[in-house]
């Protein structure tokens, strides 16, 4: 199955292990993956700023540079969730309206579509130790992907999945929120990787690089000694074939 | 009071609420307690999901059908021989309800929880003119004795108090002297409020539904205290927001369901007051004098507008039981007696946004209390939107923001752009680091997020670069 992967701005600049793990996970499961190189940003920074104006401009660069990709795939919930606005957006734009559309639907987050479209639940991959997983809250709430991940976890050989307590509340990233609300941030952060602290794991493991940027910002700022991992490196891990 | 409560700027009264230890436990600790009461009495209801999209379905189609139905209202209430007057402002309702005062003769008034008569500011216009206005929800009341100390939750209005603080207010303020035990200052606070009920000319409440089909007001209480307002004294204002109404009582049925289970938990609450009009002949008791104020105040203008979902809020305080940012920034730092998500979409719409136009941006977006609200209301949906206001029409966004963003349409249209800026970034970025891992002390916009966390930094090698490696390495394996 040919994959066309959005590997987001967060990872192609911060983040290339993230977007390594991806491609070699999903070519292990099968697929062809093929990477426009026209693409860029999904432009949520400014549209969840009020933007929206200068957000279309970036929304137009994905949406022509995925015109023809079968499936677009994104190790983000975040901005799998804002590919499938893009029809609403542009539902008023003649020109665009079809095409974001059709965007929109082709448009899957990754553990979404390993579980769903590839019809995968377990993977033979194997890490050592305690983690919990951190429920972003654009993808568990607002694209409903909430059991995939989990799924995909349980099926890693050794590790053992913990709750984390008060799970359901944001970490306090929010895109530009985080810049534009440092202090309140700060606070929400802290009380993460908290709950983190005491639920006392190795790995905490996430499927978006904000929130984890955001978390491991703050565990490595309080010196904890505990591993930030996006889902897909986990599930890419000791994997053979 | 009115719909601002404080001065000053947002930022600041976040900084100062922030440090109140007992404020952030309280409402952290209540978040909790309730989010789990919450959960378990919606779980009983069976389908809490169905119970939504019919609450939903039912204030979408009351808000629609608006005119109509406030008709329908006014006339039951006036065959029944109650007085409803509508008022376009806050100044309309506290002018009409002080002519209602003034014609009585009556200076001794009690009060049952009301958002709407804070929102008017209706206790200091009948201080004005020379009434006593009593409080009778607990919460209200220990506010009022505290100087009118300002709300900090929609439900829960002294949420920010210790029990501590509340037993000083009533030593110092009403002559109390036991212990900091809730039940003890309780029955204190009854002591006290039973005289003034005795002695009250006027009853006034709020009003959580009125019914459209047969005139009925539904006032929903924990603490009996609406029961006194609407039976002892002998003539009664209800004022209620103008979109607090349901067609009919089927439509009530399914709305206080929602309602209690939503705000505190409870499958229903201790009191649920349906009130038919004014005393008539055969009854015993209830005013003999009924006064309906119907409020606009904004609301109407915010008919027909992508705003009007805001206008099914059924005020249960769902979503400040389960916001983020509230459960650290607290009710008083929003400066409006409407907090959390919906008071920073609600505020702006009735009060303007010179005085809170940062209230859209205290949320991270989360959804969290889109996903609670009992009647759907895409409450972060609506904080966007606001933020599309203030960039686009209001030109009250900074300016650097402003060129930011364009420069980001730019930056993530343009391949070449991104090509270039992203490794002159990689460079600049490399200069702040002198060899560490990550940025603990950023410049500029950066500083807000290293003074709490440390910021990655850019790879020597972008993602696209391995990619292109891997893309002609897979190639020449083909070959």
């Amino acid at each position: 199955m040919r994959v066309t992967l959005f590997s987001t701005c967060l990872v192609d600049l911060f983040y290339s292990n993230v977007g390594i793990s991806t491609v070699e996970l999903l070519e292990k499961l099968g697929c062809e993956v093929d990477y426009p190189k026209g693409q860029i940003c999904c432009g949520q920074p400014a549209y969840n700023s009020g933007y929206k104006k200068d957000a279309k401009t970036a929304m137009k660069q994905l949406i022509k540079t995925f015109d023809d990709a079968e499936y677009v795939v994104t190790p983000s919930g975040s901005c799998a969730l804002m590919l499938r606005e893009y029809g609403h957006i542009f539902a008023d734009d003649e020109k665009w309206a079809a095409r974001s559309k059709a965007l929109s639907v082709k448009t899957y987050e990754l553990t979404d579509f390993i579980v769903n479209v590839l019809g995968i639940d377990s993977i033979p991959s194997t890490l050592q130790g305690k983690a919990v997983f951190h429920t972003s809250c654009h993808m568990t709430r607002l694209l409903g992907v909430k059991e995939e991940p989990k799924l995909l976890l349980s099926n890693v050989e050794k590790l053992e999945m913990k709750p984390l307590a008060n799970a359901q509340n944001c970490c306090g990233f929010g895109g530009t929120f985080s810049v534009k609300m440092g202090d309140i941030s700060a606070e929400m952060v802290q009380e993460k990787t908290r709950s983190i602290q005491e639920a006392d794991v190795d790995y905490v493991i996430g499927a978006d690089c904000g929130c984890l940027m955001n978390i491991g910002g703050r565990l490595k700022r309080e010196k904890q000694d505990v591993e930030v991992l996006h889902i897909a490196e986990v599930l890419n891990r000791g994997m053979g074939v | 009071m009115s719909i601002k409560i404080k001065e000053g700027k947002f930022k600041d009264r976040v900084t100062d609420e922030m440090k109140n230890d007992f404020m952030r436990k309280a409402v952290s600790g209540a978040q909790d307690s309730l989010g789990n009461r919450r959960l378990t009495s919606t779980d009983k209801l069976g389908d809490w999901e169905s119970w939504r999209t019919a609450g939903s379905e039912i204030r979408k189609h009351t808000i629609d059908n608006l005119v109509h139905y406030l008709s329908m209202l006014s006339e039951q209430i006036s065959a029944k021989g109650g007085h409803v007057y509508f008022a376009e402002t806050d100044e309309d309702a506290r002018n009409y309800i002080k002519e209602v005062v003034r014609n009585k003769n009556a200076t001794k008034v009690v009060k049952s929880k009301s958002m709407v008569t804070e929102e008017i500011g209706l206790n200091t216009a009948l201080e004005e003119i020379g009434c006593e206005v009593v409080e009778t929800d607990l919460g209200e009341y220990i506010l009022q004795v505290d100087d009118h100390d300002p709300p900090s939750h929609i439900v829960a209005p002294a949420l920010h108090k210790k029990k501590e603080q509340i037993r000083d207010l009533f030593v110092e303020k009403l002559g109390y002297d036991k212990t900091e035990d809730p039940g003890e200052l309780a029955k204190h606070a009854r002591k006290m409020l039973r005289e003034k009920f005795l002695g009250a000319e006027i009853g006034i409440t709020g009003c959580n539904f009125a019914v459209a089909e047969t005139g009925t007001i539904c006032i929903v209480t924990n603490e009996g205290n609406a029961r006194m307002v609407t039976t002892i004294p002998k003539t009664q204002i209800t004022v209620m927001g103008m979109e607090r109404l349901v067609p009919s009582l089927e439509d009530l049925d399914i709305m206080v369901s929602l309602l209690t289970r939503a705000a505190v938990g409870q499958p229903i609450s201790s009191y649920v007051t349906l009130l038919n009009g004014p005393k008539a002949e055969e009854e015993v008791d209830g005013p003999e004098d009924l006064h309906v104020v119907i409020v606009d105040n904004g609301r109407s203008k915010i008919l027909g507008t992508e705003f009007q979902d805001i206008l099914n809020c059924i005020r249960c305080g769902a979503c400040l039981n389960v916001c983020p940012v509230y459960r650290h920034i607290g009710g008083h730092s929003y400066g409006s007696i409407y907090q959390g998500p919906v008071g920073a979409v609600l505020t702006p719409l009735l009060d303007g946004y010179d005085d809170h136009k940062d209230l859209p941006y205290a949320s991270t977006l989360c959804g969290a209390c889109t996903d609670v609200c009992p009647v759907k209301i895409p409450l972060h949906d609506l904080l966007l939107k606001h933020r599309q206001e203030i960039v686009e029409q209001g030109g009250r966004a900074p300016i650097s923001e402003k060129l930011l963003m364009k420069a980001f349409g730019f930056g993530a249209s343009s391949g070449g752009l991104y090509e270039s800026g992203t490794k002159i970034a990689s460079v600049s970025l490399k200069m702040l680091l002198r060899n560490k891992e990550t940025i603990s002390n950023g410049p500029g916009m950066m500083k807000e997020w290293t003074n709490s966390k440390e910021f990655p930094t850019l790879k020597t090698s972008r993602f696209r670069d391995w990619m292109s490696k891997h893309e002609s390495e897979k190639k020449h394996e083909e070959r």
